[in-house]
């Protein structure tokens, strides 16, 4: 388990995530494809991962609906949908 | 071996479509969207860009409302269970395949529903004036095989789209997708249904439904989707959906490899070669004496697929595609699956012999095929 700060982006399809994952890597954004962490959903598919602050990427996936959105601070989960 | 059968199915692929699909079952093998590995999600990624590209090659917008279904078939089943209900009145043509007349038999039958059939000239073609005098206020949508799959003919859709005012356009592609331009927003195609086993050069089952925003239709099956698995009522999401179930990964992987062959090689080139084998193939039929040639006479005035079909005075279409098979031709006789359409051009219960040749049938192969057939009609 890391213990530095990350963002948690959760979509409804695997296909939302895949399209998310065409425009970061286009923009060059730091991130990972993950496995979604089971204590914030019971999906079985992935999120994506954020190492940059959110605010730099937002307005790049706007059209897509994210389902939710958490931060991990070090210690915990928190919902900032 | 001469194969002239592409209507059917297209074969031989394209070494793109093989190159993928190996790729896809020697390599990656996961079951897509399902689970955390890495096998899982290339396999997901193989699905979201061959999604992309395909919603992409018939114009349209939104790549999560392009639909993987088994088959033409299934798409047709899905725009057509999927949309109607009680009271609705639905119109189509006499050229259309039993992938559409079935289910819509079925609901008029079952559910209710209103069917009219407009009835085609011999040479294939819908008579607009006659549709328009059955459009009726409760005329739900209007189901258009866009290219026959037993003579070629293609219809003219825009003109269809104009007298059906804000009438659902469901459009029957199977035959035309990749073998002629099909684009869901200039033609005004709010559903689309079509096969990529034929031009599009996957493997056998697989098919898709694209259809526009302000479509919501009931899916035909329910399930596992990988996805809002808390939850025991179906995702409203698109594509899950429509998608329950495992996906036919290894075909769109094969279907992605079909999309680039067809995008390396061009649509325009891909209609001209085959413009170019109708040509021959009429051409060298009609110089055989006992020969009957159906669909329209005067080509220049209609849009053509390169299926022909045709009939051997005093031969059954049994007889003539028995030989044919005896000399390693493969062509398909009878009724192809179109009832309505072999009564529309005057051969039902007989059928014809059907001839499609796809992008890989050479001009050698015609030769052969006419030879085969005038030794036939000389014996």
């Amino acid at each position: 388990m890391q213990n530095h700060k990350a963002y948690f982006l959760l979509f409804h399809t695997i296909h939302d995530v895949l399209r998310v994952d065409k425009i970061l890597k286009k923009i060059a954004a730091q991130y990972e494809l993950v496995p979604v962490p089971r204590n914030l959903s019971t999906d079985c598919g992935m999120c994506i991962k954020l190492e940059n602050d959110i605010e730099s990427i937002k307005s790049h996936i706007e059209g897509i609906r994210m389902d939710k959105c958490f931060l991990f601070n070090g210690n915990e989960y928190v919902d900032i949908t | 071996m001469i194969y002239l059968d592409n209507a059917a199915t297209s074969f031989p692929k394209p070494k793109e479509a093989i190159e993928r699909l190996n790729d896809f079952v020697l390599n990656i093998g996961g079951n897509p969207g399902r689970s955390g590995h890495t096998l899982s999600l290339e396999a997901a990624r193989i699905i979201f860009e061959a999604r992309e590209k395909l919603t992409n090659f018939i114009g349209g917008h939104d790549s999560e409302r392009l639909i993987f279904t088994q088959n033409g078939t299934e798409s047709l089943n899905l725009a057509i269970l999927g949309l109607l209900h009680q009271g609705d009145h639905v119109i189509t043509t006499s050229m259309e395949h039993n992938s559409v007349m079935r289910p819509l038999t079925f609901l008029q039958k079952e559910k209710g529903i209103q069917l009219s059939v407009v009835q085609c000239s011999k040479e294939g073609i819908i008579d607009i004036d006659r549709l328009k005098s059955l459009l009726k206020k409760q005329t739900k949508a209007v189901i258009i095989n866009h290219g026959s799959n037993v003579i070629g003919t293609v219809q003219p859709i825009d003109e269809v789209r104009k007298i059906i005012d804000d009438r659902i356009l469901i459009l029957d592609a199977c035959q035309t997708i990749g073998s002629y331009p099909v684009d869901v927003e200039e033609s005004g195609i709010d559903i689309l249904c079509f096969s990529c086993h034929k031009s599009l050069y996957s493997i056998q089952g697989l098919g898709a439904v694209y259809m526009k925003s302000h479509i919501e239709l009931t899916p035909l099956r329910f399930g596992g989707t990988g996805s809002k698995s808390e939850s025991i009522e179906q995702p409203t999401v698109f594509p899950d959906k429509y998608e329950s179930g495992t996906p036919n990964t290894p075909a769109i992987a094969s279907l992605l490899g079909g999309l680039i062959f067809i995008e390396n090689t061009g649509l325009t080139k891909i209609v001209e070669r085959k413009g170019i084998l109708r040509k021959k193939i009429t051409e060298g039929l009609s110089a055989i004496e006992g020969i009957e040639l159906f669909g329209p006479k005067n080509t220049l005035s209609v849009d053509l697929l390169p299926t022909v079909s045709f009939n051997l005075k005093n031969r059954l279409p049994s007889e003539v595609g028995y030989i044919l098979n005896k000399a390693q031709i493969y062509t398909r006789i009878g009724l192809h699956c179109s009832p309505l359409a072999h009564k529309t051009i005057g051969t039902y219960p007989r059928g014809t012999v059907r001839v499609a040749p796809g992008y890989f049938t050479t001009d050698d192969d015609i030769e052969r095929f006419l030879e085969v057939v005038r030794n036939i009609a000389e014996s």
